[in-house]
């Protein structure tokens, strides 16, 4: 056994365990690449469906998904667009790449996320006569830890909350890991997101007073998880603020996007 | 058949790596706060320990001393990262919460410390055991102080409501800290000195004497 601490057997050894294990790894990555990919779309569908509250246990998401359709908005002038390809579009590859995204001033850049893309995909509720139900949009920044991931879902007058879900986020299991918990995400269909055409909805400390004149716009708070509330708080002002979709949904309001 | 079984159960009481080699502690800690997530980290880590010392053991003859760290590593690794890509692949709600601890397998000391301790000198098929058997050790830890972090943090199991919340109209107050990290320090070092306390035979040897306690005097 000498012979194994030769350099020609090191080198041999080295070499082909590379090659054996590289050809393992690939073969592996490329054969259940379509299964993964599907996964990944089937998540971003029942995420989309949940958070506008449609998502229903027992039937699969595809069949849940054909009433929504997926359009491409254009931030900078709040229109649709149609030259973009929702079905290959990549948001969060766009909101990286410089040449389709915009920096952020410090005093837009209220979720903290930097820079923004130019094209956001937006998901249509459409009614049987083609007219708008609901408007889900996706949404995200940071919170304690993390960039929380989500969709908000708009009644069809583009003011009222018909639900708020995360995808995505690392924050504290039962601290501000309770964005996810049902009972805290009840608490958003039916508040209202503008007064006098100012983002005006965010979480408060603590439970909401329904006799409060505020409280169409207050959401309950997030007990231990002050942090992550105000980054909820931000994402919302800022992806439904001047920067995000409120010229998209005012032009939507007046029937021109 | 005995060394078989001691190959495999004993890794689980009398030879545990976590409670007694305190070996891979940090993900015990990371990925316990939840019994789901744990039973899937348990199984990922049982099959790569197992596997990695199967092959590791089978070519044990012919790696090189001077770069056998690395052979070890690059088998782990490739095996790592296909477990990673199958739970990505069919499990992917739980991959999700996993994240990146799946990924940490590969610099979990217990999968190294296997391969390093034992594939590198016996045959493949007791390697092979000796792996299963000591991802059964990690595993019955994890379980333990997952079940005890997930029921007294959440008060569910496995997502199954057990002790009905304050929050949710009932009576249990949860306790906070057991979802968060530090929590699972506690509950390994009670276990430890629980399993320690019935096998005597584990307790280490102190490293030094502590002195008796003396109070600097004045010369008289």
């Amino acid at each position: 056994m000498s012979s194994n601490e030769s350099t020609a057997k090191t080198l041999i050894v080295a070499f082909s365990l590379s090659i054996v294990c590289a050809i393992f790894v690939s073969t592996a990555a490329v054969m259940l690449k379509p299964v993964q990919e599907a996964n990944k779309a089937l998540d971003r569908k029942r995420s989309i469906l949940a958070a506008a509250g449609m998502w229903e246990e027992g039937k699969t998401v595809e069949e849940q998904f054909a009433e929504v359709s997926t359009r491409v908005v254009d931030l900078r002038t709040g229109k649709f667009v149609d030259d973009v390809d929702a079905e290959k579009y990549d948001q969060r590859k766009a909101a990286k790449d410089p040449s389709q995204s915009e920096r952020l001033s410090a005093e837009q850049d209220v979720a903290k996320i930097s820079r923004r893309e130019n094209y956001s995909l937006v998901y249509v509720v459409e009614g049987s006569a083609g007219e708008i139900e609901k408007i889900i949009l996706p949404i995200h920044g940071y919170g304690l830890w993390s960039t929380l991931y989500g969709y908000i879902a708009l009644e069809s007058d583009g003011n009222t909350v018909a639900g708020l879900g995360f995808s995505e986020h690392g924050e504290t299991p039962g601290l501000g890991g309770e964005v996810d918990n049902p009972r805290w995400k009840a608490h958003w269909p039916g508040k209202k997101v503008y007064r006098d055409g100012e983002v005006a909805i965010g979480l408060i400390k603590g439970p909401v007073d329904p006799a409060s004149a505020n409280a169409p716009w207050q959401v309950d708070g997030l007990a231990g998880a002050t942090l992550t509330a105000r980054g909820v708080t931000n994402l919302v002002h800022f992806w439904l603020g001047e920067s995000g979709f409120e010229p998209f949904l005012n032009n939507l309001n007046a029937g021109e996007a | 058949m005995d060394s078989v079984k001691d190959t495999l159960t004993g890794p689980i009481f009398k030879d545990n790596p976590i409670a007694l080699q305190i070996l891979g502690i940090c993900s015990a800690l990371a990925v316990t706060s939840s019994l789901q997530v744990t039973l899937v980290m348990c199984v990922a880590l049982t099959v790569v320990t197992a596997c990695s010392s199967f092959l590791i053991s089978s070519i044990r003859n012919h790696i090189p001393g001077s770069i056998r760290i690395i052979v070890q590593m690059v088998i782990i690794a490739s095996l790592v990262i296909v477990v990673d890509q199958v739970l990505k692949a069919y499990a992917y709600a739980i991959s999700k919460q996993l994240s990146v601890f799946v990924g940490l397998i590969i610099t979990n000391c217990i999968v190294m410390g296997r391969a390093e301790a034992f594939a590198m000198k016996n045959p493949p098929l007791p390697s092979f055991l000796d792996g299963v058997g000591n991802g059964l050790g990690y595993s019955a830890v994890l379980i333990a102080v997952a079940v005890v972090r997930e029921l007294f943090g959440t008060g569910k199991l496995l997502g199954i409501e057990i002790l009905p919340l304050v929050t949710e109209g009932g009576w249990y107050n949860p306790n906070g800290l057991l979802l968060l990290p530090p929590s699972a320090f506690f509950l390994i070092g009670l276990l430890i000195w629980g399993l320690r306390s019935v096998r005597k035979e584990q307790v280490e040897e102190p490293d030094f004497k502590m002195a008796k306690h003396t109070v600097a005097r004045e010369g008289v």
